[in-house]
């Protein structure tokens, strides 16, 4: 009998976009709150498995046609590149910097090197935890 | 005003852990899985709604902090919490869980009979 998700799959259409909007809160406030590149990178993929609960594999797959591993292999470069990117100012390996920014509507903020280590921590985290639920889900 | 909101946050946070409690209660003394989960979606879910409005007015009124999280979560409970509910339900009614012995109507049954009639 084929089953009927109405009412799962109306209310994930709505609630995942509250998931992915606190997971970048979580993300960018990493600095001066609690959170971070790891729990966001986290909420964010309970998002993509909420719709991969609520849909099928193919459906997700065609809505986010993101191949992981290659997002993985992204985020560690980012993180490497971060880290390199110390040397054309004579300074150690994983040097990181801030510094004080108007921006047009958010005002002055701190704009910190580290946040692009941990958008690659981010991206790491949601490629590793997607390919492993991923594999699982689709052996038979 | 600081004693006033104390005592509407008190009042609140209070009332909150005894929905919660009342729900517990529920879940032990109700006699099968539905009438339980009836408790404990409803009761539960109203409980965390209100220890959570108690905590945002608290931020709000006596450490002056709007708290956009709390809300959040208000909302987001609010959404979930009684869709948990029903698909529970739904997967203990599509195994096979028995109704309470002195139940008298189970239309979902009828519906169900009355469909495979029309497929036939």
């Amino acid at each position: 009998m084929k089953t009927n998700d109405l009412i799962l799959q109306t209310a994930t259409k709505v609630v995942v976009f509250i998931i992915i909007l606190f997971s970048w809160h979580l993300f960018f406030s990493g600095h001066y709150t609690p959170g971070g590149g790891f729990i966001g990178g986290l909420l964010t993929s309970g998002a993509i498995v909420l719709l991969l609960l609520a849909f099928d594999l193919k459906t997700v797959l065609a809505f986010l046609p993101i191949d992981y591993i290659k997002m993985t292999a992204t985020g560690l470069l980012i993180a490497l590149l971060t880290g390199v990117g110390s040397f054309f100012f004579d300074a150690p390996f994983l040097t990181h910097t801030f510094s004080y920014v108007d921006l047009p509507i958010l005002g002055t903020t701190s704009l910190a090197t580290a946040v692009l280590f941990d958008l690659g921590v981010y991206l790491v985290v949601i490629g590793v935890t997607m390919t492993i639920i991923q594999t699982i889900g689709e052996t038979e | 005003m600081i004693e006033i909101s104390k005592f509407v946050v008190g009042l609140l946070i209070l009332l909150g852990s005894l929905l919660s409690l009342l729900a517990a209660i529920g879940v032990v003394r109700l006699p099968d899985a539905y009438t339980r989960n009836h408790a404990a979606s409803k009761s539960a879910t109203l409980g965390v709604l209100s220890i959570l409005l108690g905590l945002f007015l608290y931020y709000l009124l006596i450490d002056h902090v709007a708290n956009a999280r709390v809300l959040l979560g208000i909302v987001f409970v609010f959404i979930t919490s009684p869709i948990a509910g029903h698909l529970i339900m739904r997967a203990a009614y599509n195994i096979g869980v028995p109704l309470w012995e002195n139940s008298v109507q189970d239309d979902l049954q009828k519906a169900r009979k009355r469909k495979k009639v029309d497929e036939q």
